[in-house]
């Protein structure tokens, strides 16, 4: 039972990672005032570029490397249209999501020949589990054997660079001048404004953090937590992930918590699929899959309270007259 | 004379086809309180927008301590000195005072130092010039005279020599005003420069040094403010003579109209915002209800029109009563002869959005009249329009013309055509002349009494006590939800001043 507890609970991290660092990307982007509904797009990008160029180049580094430029760049694409443009950024982000999930699959066809897939990941072009020291001589130990062990060591350095990201988050938004600018842009630009600060310049470094964040996010779907990239591998982890964003009320620690929570489910549902419950019997399969979703609008719908969003998210900064 | 501190040369500015600015000159002396006024529109704001760099001149030199400078950003304004507090505050709600005052004067990329030295500048800014504000509250929290206070600590705190205040007093109550006003004088005695744009010329006779008047784009005065009047400076702001105040006869009260009996009204935390009013407006006479914004009168509006929820008392129209459930049926309302101009025309009175021609008509948009069959009788709407934009006058005269590109006062116009056009037997007005500038405030008062001398029951609401003074014919002043006395026409202002301050209602509970 203990044993079981734990395999779940390594699970939780492992299906959580993805979805914090796509929550922590959309933290960036929302606090500086710009929705980006285009997370799922950018991940996906992200994860077709690293494990395509992990794959031609035998590197895994050249594959982070790759994910995080090449997500980046369509992060930029969505600050042209939404900040210099002014455009809507639900269809803007909307866009990216589509083509996203048309080129990768193209591409993929084009230069692989494997259906959309990449080719198989080799050891050396994946990210490996690092073992922490002593991890083997405790394993057998009882309680902190699984819980060092299984809990804390083995993940690959995409896993501790997620959760170091929380602390980070946290220390950029509230103690640093970029942060606190951050913040006030996504409140009143215009009080930004006539501060003498650049209103297109902050937002746009903005979105550079939160490229950066949906590319590694991507890298480990493809090179971590899968041997290459698979067409659509993000399945709605980035629309999750902006659940878990507003269930968070855009704050980094409570993000940590809420897709923790969202990993857990999907971990859960994973362990008890097929094996029967008490008092209720056997479960369809089909449910426990679906319980992440419906627990979400659950707890989206009634459990969080008053999430209120940065007031000047969406809108397009134009000097008043 | 005195060293200028700013001068400004020849300044152009167009919008599009809209010349804003057109050869501006302006010399505001060092050491001194200069107020720039006119009417809405008149291009005051985009002056000075330019002076703190928000927008590019067209052309024109602008000097800075007598050295010509150019000012592209706010970032350049800030650092020859000059600081600016907008009408609508350049504050991030849910930040404190601290993280505003430090936002884009920060002294480098972590934020410890720069908080610690705001503290310690606050500090020195509150012994200075009294200007007490609690470093760590939040700003939603406060007060508007308090965020205010903020603004003009942002200024000082990044070294401002030079203070512009647009509209300041616009969202103050006129104890607040007198703060502020005290705390400029203080300033000005410290050696600051301050421009004040406002279009209150009370404002600018009690604290001003000298004056400038704009009108229509072009600067076409500059008074020392002791050697000019009231008068002459709404003269030069119109372009012609102005009535301060309307002459109207003797009001002939007929029966009552509208009776308000023991209305309690609460707001949506149960704290209890009218307390127990009764009154009664009869035909042919305008009741004032006067008093500091906040002290009930906006929901005892609202209760009559039906709007909101009252928790007892009646109110009787023409003799039957008004459902007080709030959910009062207003086109009902409207057919009992009930008219009723909304304080926020923005958010109640108007879809910004439509034409002025749909605004028009909005709410009575089911009478016969506007209607052929099922449908919408365009004709007769445009014709409709048409005749009240003649009638009262609104400006630009295009009934296709969306509403949201009219000024306030032409907005106010509209509202209160469509309302006064219906004839309604009675009109209660809230704010008749918020936003509105002094040629179009005439106009109102005037339509006003128009209505009473033809025997309607007027009730106005206003937070401006002259216009309460010059209207009525019965003054109620209103403090903390009770009517806290009731006074005729002459009262002075004083008298109506400790009303309002609840004064006399304290001696009386002692």
């Amino acid at each position: 039972m203990f044993n079981a507890i734990v395999q779940v609970l390594d699970s939780t991290i492992r299906l959580s990672v993805p979805l914090l660092l796509a929550c922590l990307a959309g933290l960036y982007s929302e606090r500086a005032g710009i929705f980006d509904i285009g997370l799922e797009g950018k991940m996906l990008v992200g994860a077709f570029a690293g494990a395509s160029a992990a794959a031609v180049f035998h590197s895994a580094l050249i594959g982070l490397g790759t994910a995080v430029l090449i997500s980046v760049a369509f992060a930029l694409v969505h600050g042209f249209a939404s900040i210099t443009h002014r455009g809507n950024q639900i269809v803007s982000g909307v866009a990216i999501n589509f083509i996203a999930a048309g080129s990768t699959i193209i591409l993929g066809q084009a230069w692989f020949q494997q259906g959309g897939r990449t080719p198989a990941l080799q050891p050396g072009e994946r990210f490996e589990a690092i073992t922490w020291p002593g991890a083997d001589a405790v394993r057998d130990v009882p309680v902190i054997g699984p819980i060092y062990g299984e809990l804390i060591s083995g993940h690959s350095i995409l896993v501790y660079f997620a959760f170091a990201m929380v602390p980070f988050t946290w220390w950029v938004l509230f103690r640093t001048r970029f942060g606190l600018r951050m913040r006030a842009v996504g409140e009143n630009p215009a009080a930004v404004d006539t501060a003498g600060i650049s209103v297109a310049w902050l937002r746009y470094r903005a979105l550079i953090c939160t490229g950066i964040l949906t590319g590694v996010a991507g890298a480990y779907l493809s090179m971590v937590q899968n041997g290459g990239f698979v067409k659509d591998m993000t399945a709605g982890k980035g629309y999750i992930a902006l659940a878990a964003l507003i269930f968070a009320k855009w704050k980094p620690v409570n993000a940590m918590f809420a897709c923790l929570l969202f990993g857990f489910l999907d971990a859960a549902a994973i362990r008890l699929q097929g094996s029967p419950l008490p008092i209720i019997g056997k479960v369809p399969v089909q449910f426990m899959q679906a319980l992440p979703y419906v627990l979400t609008v659950i707890l989206l719908a009634g459990f969080i309270g008053k999430a209120i969003p940065p007031r000047a998210g969406g809108v397009p900064y134009v000097k008043e007259r | 004379m005195a060293q200028a501190a700013i001068e400004l040369i020849g300044i152009n500015k167009s919008f599009g086809a809209v010349r804003a600015n057109r050869d501006i000159n302006l010399e505001v002396a060092r050491g001194t309180i200069h107020g720039i006024v006119g009417e809405n529109g008149a291009g005051k704001s985009t002056l000075m927008s330019i002076l703190y760099g928000f927008y590019q001149a067209d052309s024109g030199e602008i000097r800075v301590g007598g050295k010509p400078v150019s000012i592209n950003t706010s970032n350049d304004a800030i650092a020859l000195g000059i600081g600016m507090v907008h009408q609508h505050f350049m504050l991030v709600d849910n930040f404190t005072v601290l993280e505003n005052v430090i936002l884009g004067a920060e002294n480098d990329v972590l934020l410890k130092s720069s908080i610690a030295k705001a503290r310690s500048e606050l500090d020195r800014l509150e012994r200075e010039y009294g200007l007490e504000v609690d470093p760590d509250a939040i700003i939603e929290e406060l007060p508007v005279g308090l965020q205010q206070r903020v603004e003009i600590l942002k200024a000082l705190y990044r070294g401002a020599e030079i203070l512009i205040l647009d509209e300041p007093t616009g969202v103050l109550t006129p104890a607040e005003a007198d703060h502020l006003f005290r705390i400029l004088k203080q300033l000005k005695d410290q050696g600051k420069t301050i421009v004040l744009i406002t279009h209150k010329l009370r404002e600018i006779m009690a604290i001003t040094d000298t004056v400038s008047v704009m009108r229509q784009g072009t600067m076409v005065a500059t008074r020392v403010t002791k050697e000019t009047t009231v008068g002459e400076l709404a003269e030069l702001m119109v372009g012609r003579r102005v009535l301060l105040r309307v002459e109207k006869g003797q009001s002939e009260a007929g029966a009552v109209k509208l009776s308000v009996k023991n209305l309690t009204v609460k707001d949506s935390r149960g704290v209890t915002m009218v307390d127990n009013v009764s009154f009664d407006v009869r035909g042919g006479e305008i009741v004032g209800i006067a008093g500091v914004a906040g002290n009930g009168q906006s929901e005892l509006l609202e209760a009559i029109s039906g709007i909101r929820h009252a928790v007892s008392g009646e109110v009787m129209l023409e003799g039957k009563p008004i459902d007080l459930t709030g959910k009062a049926d207003p086109g009902e309302l409207r057919d009992r002869g009930l008219a009723h101009v909304p304080e926020d025309r923005h958010h109640v009175g108007l879809v910004l959005a439509f034409e002025e021609n749909e605004n028009s008509i909005l709410g009575y948009h089911d009478d016969e009249r506007y209607l052929k069959g099922p449908f919408l009788d365009v004709d007769a709407i445009m014709a409709d329009a048409k005749d009240k934009i003649e009638k009262y006058d609104i400006r630009p005269g295009n009934p296709r013309l969306k509403t949201a590109n009219f000024s306030g006062g032409n907005q106010q116009k509209i509202v209160l055509a469509r309302e006064m056009e219906q004839d309604p037997g009675v009109l209660i007005v809230g704010q008749p002349t918020r936003g509105v500038d002094v040629g179009a405030i005439e106009f109102i008062h005037k339509r006003l009494i128009a209505m009473r001398d033809q025997g309607k029951a007027v009730l106005v609401v206003s937070v401006e006590l002259d216009e309460i003074r010059s209207l009525s014919d019965r003054i109620l002043v209103m403090f903390a939800g009770r009517v806290v006395g009731e006074r005729g026409p002459d009262a002075t202002e004083g008298e109506l001043g400790l009303l309002m301050a609840g004064v006399e209602h304290q001696e009386a509970a002692e």
